[in-house]
């Protein structure tokens, strides 16, 4: 889950990491009242979960009342990059003397985890590594070791920032890797760490990804819920509890594991077809769980026929049979629906589909025949 | 020859008295794979089918001569269940557990290279591993494979390994052994492992590879192949239209900025002499007559 940067700031002030005072704003009204509270000049920034804000207007000082007001009539609504601003965030503008950069991801290849630091901050880290990766100074972390403030005082003046600012930032930088680790996020990334004409150290700017899968321990995640979701098919999948991504295209996809449900995706795509979504129904594909994702698809309007590709392996076929029997009892389907049912007990469950059978229920024996069937329903 | 597991390998299912555990533990035993224990904390005496149960690894190992463990508990347990295995001297591990946090499949890998360095880790998230007749540990239907060589498989998906498993079996070409290394972010074995052993396994004479997007480890692959490998290999990379920056389901099967693309690890496999394929069923078709010329 991607943290609106509001979010990332008071999940990172969880944690002891300083950020600027502010609050969230709605409305105009609200800007005015957080301002006040914070006091001016105040920044105004629009939030989304895109780059390139600043650029697209979604970022604006303000010195009074009148500016507040508007600056949040104009940032509110704004459309960024097909996003539309629906929350500002305002806080305490900074005087900023010097930008850094600081991250923490993990690092797939080696299996450690990875630390970025770079004196070159304010500008997309992508950039910098292009242009000047010397600039990046990179800090593989052993996960049973961890981050110790001593080797936290190595890397930053292995990164050249300013003197005044490296003890601050050696500190920060512990206490980030905390909220990363214990934290549990697969990025926690501040661009810019400013460093202020006072010679405070603090973050700008947040962007921080949650692991799902350790939502179990983090009940306090429960609050950054509820509008993670721009596409409504996947806030209704979501609530579904379907392992669904929205795509562009016409033939509505269900398929059980990601990689068959990936693959299924460039089949249709390799014979011409464009994929509604990406839907894997895992290894339960009963008929309440088929019924769920034939009505999310369903609501999809740009779809006009959907694919079932299911290879049983522990799933059984006569199972999967039956739950599509059953879901088409609960939900009327407005797209026919083309099977490629194979694995264990392929044979019983097309048996129990074989009476069923229309210009609506077609059976395919194999993935590349259900997806050109599919397809030429779908132009 | 099989590799990592044959037919004499002992295993243990941690987590046997749970409905998995036990619906895949008795799967495996019936397939003829020796499931000689469970370990349940707590239920130790009690036994499961006529399978043992202990309350705890040591207890399993000294009782029955284990030395794998096939981790069947759920998320939240899993990186303990590993390394209570490891410490208690199983040698090899496969954990089919999907959604274990990261952070947690981080420290457990390097906890046991560091402190374990003689353990393999199959998953976690993984479907498993099969030698056709011989050791079925994981949670493949044993049916849609065949016995007999000369294929090895190695697969970073689940149901695209069955897919592989079919086609082949289906044109009479079987397989060695067919290893799921699974699909999350940091897999206790990745496909050059697999690789190194097929390449000096003298059964298996050529090798199926199905990666999908995410990570480099496919590049890594290919890498390792134009150098080590003697053997064909045919390779099948999921998630070609997948859209940059959007989870495919798999924990690890993202593309970030350029990297991860299917395109890309398509590119590096043929340029190390990989016979690429566009899906599953020419991958199938590719091998099949590759087998059928030697």
């Amino acid at each position: 889950m991607d943290l609106f940067e509001y979010q990332g700031k008071q999940y990172f002030a969880r944690y002891g990491i300083a950020v600027s005072p502010g609050g969230v704003a709605d409305t105009v009204d609200e800007a005015v009242v957080v301002a006040q509270r914070v006091g001016y000049p105040v920044v105004l920034k629009a939030q989304v979960k895109v780059g390139g804000r600043g650029k697209a207007g979604g970022v604006k000082v303000a010195n009074d009342v009148e500016e507040v007001s508007e600056h949040a009539r104009g940032i509110l609504g704004l459309d960024i990059k097909g996003h539309v601003v629906k929350r500002l965030w305002v806080e305490r503008a900074s005087d900023i003397a010097k930008e850094y950069y600081a991250s923490f991801t993990l690092d797939r290849a080696n299996k450690t985890h990875l630390g970025m630091l770079s004196a070159q901050g304010g500008v997309e880290i992508e950039v910098v590594a292009e242009e000047n990766p010397d600039a990046i100074a990179f800090l593989s972390i052993d996960p049973v070791q961890g981050l110790s403030l001593a080797t936290a005082r190595r890397w930053v003046s292995e990164a050249e920032l300013d003197e005044i600012a490296r003890e601050q930032t050696a500190e920060l930088l512990v206490k980030l890797y905390d909220c990363y680790t214990n934290g549990d996020c697969d990025l926690a990334e501040i661009n810019p760490l400013i460093l202020t004409p006072d010679n405070e150290v603090h973050a700008l700017d947040a962007k921080v990804t949650l692991d799902e899968n350790a939502s179990y321990r983090h009940p306090e995640w429960e609050e950054f819920r509820g509008d993670e979701f721009d596409d409504p098919r996947e806030k209704l999948a979501k609530e579904k509890g379907l392992n669904y991504v929205g795509l562009d295209g016409t033939v509505g996809i269900i398929a059980n594991g990601a990689g068959l449900a990936m693959s299924t995706l460039d089949v249709v795509n390799q014979v011409g077809g464009t994929a509604a979504n990406f839907l894997d129904i895992g290894g339960g594909a009963n008929a309440d769980v088929m019924a769920a994702a034939l009505e999310v698809i369903n609501a999809d309007p740009k779809v006009k026929s959907i694919f079932v590709n299911i290879f049983g392996g522990i799933t059984r076929v006569d199972e999967v049979a039956n739950g599509v029997l059953e879901a088409l009892r609960r939900v009327t389907i407005n797209s026919p629906i083309v099977l490629r049912l194979d694995g264990t007990n392929a044979l019983e469950g097309r048996a129990i589909l074989a009476p069923h059978l229309s210009d609506h229920l077609i059976a395919e024996p194999t993935m590349l025949d259900a997806a050109r069937r599919a397809v030429a329903l779908a132009s | 020859m099989s590799i990592f597991v044959d037919e004499s390998t002992k295993v243990i299912v941690q987590g046997l008295t749970g409905s998995q555990g036990r619906f895949h533990g008795l799967r495996n035993r019936d397939y003829g794979t020796k499931i000689v224990g469970g370990v349940t904390p707590g239920k130790g005496g009690s036994d499961v089918d006529g399978i043992p149960v202990f309350n705890t690894v040591k207890e399993a190992i000294d009782a029955t001569g284990a030395t794998a463990s096939f981790v069947v508990v759920p998320p939240k347990f899993a990186s303990d269940a590993i390394i209570e295995a490891a410490g208690g001297g199983i040698t090899f591990i496969v954990c089919i557990t999907e959604g274990i946090p990261a952070h947690d499949e981080a420290l457990t890998f390097n906890r046991l290279v560091e402190e374990f360095p003689g353990v393999r880790l199959l998953g976690p998230n993984c479907p498993g591993i099969i030698s056709p007749g011989k050791c079925n540990i994981g949670i493949t239907s044993g049916d849609i494979a065949l016995a007999g060589g000369p294929v090895g498989i190695v697969s970073r998906s689940g149901t695209l390994t069955y897919q592989a498993l079919h086609e082949l079996s289906m044109q009479g070409v079987g397989q060695t052994t067919c290893v799921g290394i699974g699909g999350d972010p940091v897999p206790g074995t990745n496909f050059i492992d697999c690789l190194a052993e097929f390449e000096s396994d003298p059964e298996t004479k050529a090798v199926m590879m199905i990666g999908e997007i995410g990570g480099s480890e496919e590049e890594r692959a290919a890498e390792w192949i134009k150098l080590n490998m003697t053997k064909p290999v045919v390779a099948y990379v999921a998630g070609v239209t997948a859209p940059p920056g959007r989870k495919m389901g798999h924990a690890g099967a993202i593309i970030s900025g350029s990297k991860g693309t299917a395109q890309a690890k398509m590119d590096a496999l043929a340029a190390a002499g990989v016979h690429v394929c566009l899906n599953p069923t020419e991958a199938g078709a590719k091998m099949v007559e590759i087998v059928k010329a030697m």
